[in-house]
């Protein structure tokens, strides 16, 4: 049995081979038996679903051409606005928020009949990188229950790689879709920042975040990009561009390509089986035809400090918003001073708390020269290192993180510790570079991932070369963790 | 130490957050700790440097001045703790 994808689902609804409707039972079916174990989800939509899904049927039907997304069951991180569904981002302080309106990337995969089972838990407010500063509940890795799913998008990875949904969004601020995506085993793409549009996103760091897709495949992966990349008006972020399709990039072909590999990702702390995982991934390129390109991006080092002030002054503002006003969650104070301390104390968790207090002191008076100024010129210096080493390749290699999962309670009390987890994923955010990752190995039975990174808008080559990858290392193909969905 | 608790608690007023006093010691040595890590910074040369607010910098974006449909007054009011007569309603902001 093959783990089932967008692009062979497809085509048994086109064949006529099952309807929309019994594939959105069985993935629901599906979900009802793994979610006790796994608890991916906050919320449930098979009323939607499958109202959305007998719409397809009715196409179908009638002889119309469906979309490739369409009828094909998924999920959608909770901090993308949904029209009429709650949207906590897994914060108490949402905990009864339902969006307005729909954001641009739901209102593009309505016009192509998507269907979601669900908005999927995440660290609150995007704010960590295993899931567990949920306010709502602690999502387990499908390949080991005892392990995080990674994070901030931990639900959306965990949703795929347990086969209750096909694809999912997640977003990336720092790192928060590639590492969760290495950790569960399967393909996550953050675009360039600009490609896909982040009205509706609920913002973190307004300058890093992404939206972007889980999948099991890496075609997959370019037909939900197809569905959601392209210039959004209601963004002033969004690059002016012309439509691509991301599924001619698919070629299995990487001769003459040149693929960089930064030293400065391949030191100390990063984990033997992964270094020797890695290393093999870059001899498959090689005897593919790939030119292998050593390079260097000196300023790598300090990309994580820099992006530890940056983002949480980002947040500090973006979350003032939160006042006991505007959205729901309240509590009464002596005067509104004391109503807003009361409200977001109560409102917010302690990661949330501190990034909040972490990006106030850095932007304070006094310290903006010393830390957040000096971050954005380092943020510069970085920039300039990633462009000089996508001048001479077309793609740099690295790790998506430095090990494979850790286990449920690891880092608990040392945040430093899970920030120094994310320093192979957060400089791209902070170069807006794409990077997407894709399973390269296994470590006592957990998958390990690979980081491909790739130049402004160079998501066509990203996509190629991780194809090929994958085109040509079918050893490493495994059932889903949790088995494979019966149709 | 980076951060005294007399910091931590003009940081909390300014976060509008409230640190319990048995939190103080808690949360100055996580910032402590995350600060110190800060340092590594100081030792790059920043000279003649410009700072990158976007790293995909976009200039003047217009668009013509015709007003588009926006969200209705009960929409945005819809998840409001207590909205009334159509506004918002906040605790008394001007002291007698």
């Amino acid at each position: 049995m093959e783990t089932l994808t967008i692009h062979a689902l497809h085509d048994k609804l086109v064949r006529r081979e099952i309807s929309a409707v019994e594939l959105a039972q069985k993935y629901i079916a599906r979900k009802d038996a793994v979610e006790p174990q796994v608890q991916a989800f906050l919320s449930d939509n098979r009323e939607n679903a499958l109202a959305a899904a007998a719409v397809v049927d009715k196409k179908i039907a009638a002889g119309e051409d469906i979309a490739a997304m369409a009828g094909i069951p998924g999920a959608i991180k909770d901090v993308i606005c949904v029209a009429g569904q709650n949207t906590t981002c897994g914060s108490k302080m949402l905990e009864h928020f339902k969006a307005p309106y729909n954001a641009t990337v739901i209102e593009k995969l309505n016009a192509l009949d998507y269907i979601s089972l669900g908005k999927t838990n995440m660290d609150e407010f995007a704010m960590g990188s295993s899931t567990e500063n949920s306010a709502y509940q602690i999502t387990h890795n499908p390949w080991n229950l005892d392990c995080v799913p990674g994070g901030s998008s931990g639900g959306s990875a965990a949703a795929v790689a347990a086969g209750s949904a096909v694809w999912a969004l997640g977003s990336d601020t720092g790192g928060s879709i590639r590492q969760p995506a290495a950790y569960c085993g399967v393909v996550g793409l953050k675009p360039t920042y600009g490609l896909v549009s982040r009205y509706g996103l609920v913002a973190y760091g307004s300058s890093l975040d992404q939206i972007g897709p889980f999948t099991t495949d890496v075609t997959d992966c370019a037909i939900v990009l197809n569905a959601i990349a392209g210039h959004d008006k209601k963004d002033s972020t969004s690059i002016p561009m012309e439509k691509k399709d991301y599924t001619k990039a698919l070629v299995n072909d990487v001769k003459g390509l040149k693929i960089g590999i930064p030293e400065e990702f391949f030191v100390e702390g990063l984990d033997d089986t992964c270094r020797k995982a890695l290393e093999e991934a870059i001899e498959t390129y090689r005897k593919l035809g790939a030119e292998i390109v050593p390079v260097k991006l000196p300023h790598m080092k300090y990309g994580l400090a820099a992006y530890y002030i940056i983002a949480p002054a980002e947040a500090s503002s973006n979350l003032a918003r939160y006042d006991g006003v505007g959205f729901g969650f309240r509590v009464d104070g002596t005067d509104i001073v004391d109503m807003y301390r009361k409200t977001r104390t109560a409102g917010f968790g302690p990661e949330v708390r501190r990034r909040i207090m972490l990006g106030t002191y850095v932007l304070s008076s006094g310290y903006y020269d010393a830390y957040y100024l000096r971050a954005m010129k380092v943020r510069t210096l970085l920039k300039q290192d990633f462009d000089k080493a996508l001048s001479q390749c077309d793609v740099l290699l690295t790790p998506t993180a430095p090990d494979t999962a850790f286990r449920i309670g690891q880092h608990d009390n040392d945040p430093l510790a899970m920030y120094l987890g994310d320093v192979c994923t957060v400089s791209l955010n902070l170069a807006g570079l794409p990077g997407i990752s894709i399973p390269c190995g296994y470590k006592d039975g957990m998958p390990i991932g690979m980081q491909l990174i790739g130049a402004a808008l160079g998501e066509e080559t990203l996509l190629r070369v991780a194809y090929t990858f994958e085109q040509n290392r079918t050893d490493l193909r495994k059932p889903l963790p949790m088995g494979e969905v019966e149709l | 130490m980076k951060i005294s608790a007399e910091e931590i608690k003009k940081i909390a007023l300014l976060s509008r957050l409230n640190v319990e006093d048995d939190q103080i010691e808690t949360v100055g040595k996580q910032l402590n700790d995350i600060l110190a890590y800060m340092d590594l910074l100081n030792q790059v040369d920043i000279t003649d440097v410009q700072p990158t607010v976007h790293a995909i910098p976009l200039h003047n974006v217009m668009r013509d001045d015709v007003p588009q449909p926006s969200l209705p007054n009960e929409k945005a009011l819809q998840n409001a703790p207590e909205p009334e007569n159509g506004y918002f309603k906040v605790p008394k902001v001007i002291q007698d």
